[in-house]
């Protein structure tokens, strides 16, 4: 029962997502053609939001509804796996039309190719782990 | 009601987003959905080849039941709370990929020639959809985190290394959408 909260606010995420068109490969498209201000809007606004939260959870005028304080780690330094490896996700990202939460949104909508595209995102998570120690971070 | 049904417009999804960035920290957890891929491995015995991926995947049991969340939402959005599948796009978008041979872009979500089951059971058209994804979860691992972790999280938390990850996106997005796609499709 604990769990039923996470499926219910990964609803919520699958449905802004589709009704947003976010998880749309043309908006992809569209937003590295800079031809539209949807995808900027939408990334812009939720970390606009995101921002003041995180000032929020800074200040522990909110915890975690088990009442602890709201820790944020920080995510690993490392120019090159920065750069590098979020150049080749780029690439993916353009290239597929869609990041890993889209995809699994995409699942509901019933496109079936997606499921090659997971399968590949799992395998090359997979090549990551089985190369990480000879690639530069 | 009319206006659910309507795609809803960038000023409603982005606070929205924000907001389940805020529940998912406000039930001990952290936004991030490529993480799961590292699970999937774990689930399905990587870790008999590559100790990277001997974790107690069961920690992570939350971001499982979100995806299915996730998945579950775009079959009620795309049955219950549409009324077309229309994208309106920038006309010049439009014209833009009918000059690189995708035609009547945005008359659905997503192109004929990279997402039709016809496409998939090409030899090309399989390939690009297993190589696109390998970029995407292998960059993503490589990098730290996706678009959730890096863009929606880590820039909302002034992170330097989501910052520079997310100018890696669009590197890497540039170079495919202006330089790549037109000769790959």
């Amino acid at each position: 029962m604990k769990f039923i909260k996470f499926f219910l606010v990964g609803i919520l995420f699958g449905i802004v997502m589709s009704k947003a068109e976010i998880i749309s490969w043309y908006r992809i498209y569209e937003m590295f053609k800079f031809q539209s201000f949807h995808m900027y809007g939408f990334i812009g606004s939720a970390v606009m939001i995101g921002m003041v939260s995180m000032l929020l959870f800074r200040k522990k005028v909110v915890k975690t509804f088990e009442g602890q304080d709201i820790h944020i780690t920080s995510k690993e330094k490392g120019l090159y796996r920065n750069l590098l490896g979020g150049t080749l996700f780029g690439f993916g990202w353009a290239l597929a039309g869609a990041c890993p939460g889209p995809m699994f949104v995409l699942i509901g909508k019933g496109v079936l190719p997606i499921v090659v595209v997971i399968f590949g995102a799992t395998l090359g998570a997979f090549l990551y782990g089985l190369f990480k120690d000879k690639i530069p971070h | 009601m009319e206006l659910i049904f309507q795609p809803w417009p960038w000023y409603v999804a982005g606070p929205l987003i924000a907001i389940v960035m805020f529940l998912l920290f406000y039930f001990g957890e952290r936004f991030g959905v490529s993480s799961n891929l590292e699970t999937f491995c774990s689930i399905g015995g990587a870790g008999k080849f590559v100790d990277y991926f001997k974790i107690d995947w069961k920690q992570n049991t939350w971001n499982l039941i979100f995806i299915a969340g996730a998945v579950v939402g775009g079959f009620i959005a795309s049955h219950y709370l549409s009324i077309g599948d229309q994208v309106a796009l920038n006309p010049q978008t439009v014209e833009d990929l009918a000059a690189i041979g995708i035609e009547n872009a945005g008359a659905t979500y997503l192109p004929d020639a990279i997402f039709s089951i016809e496409t998939m059971l090409t030899f090309k058209g399989f390939l690009i959809l297993l190589g696109a994804g390998i970029m995407v979860g292998f960059g993503a691992r490589w990098a730290g985190g996706c678009t959730s972790g890096h863009a929606i999280v880590g820039l909302s938390n002034l992170e330097l290394p989501s910052l520079i990850s997310v100018i890696g996106f669009f590197i890497g997005g540039l170079v495919m959408t202006w330089f790549i796609l037109p000769l790959i499709l």
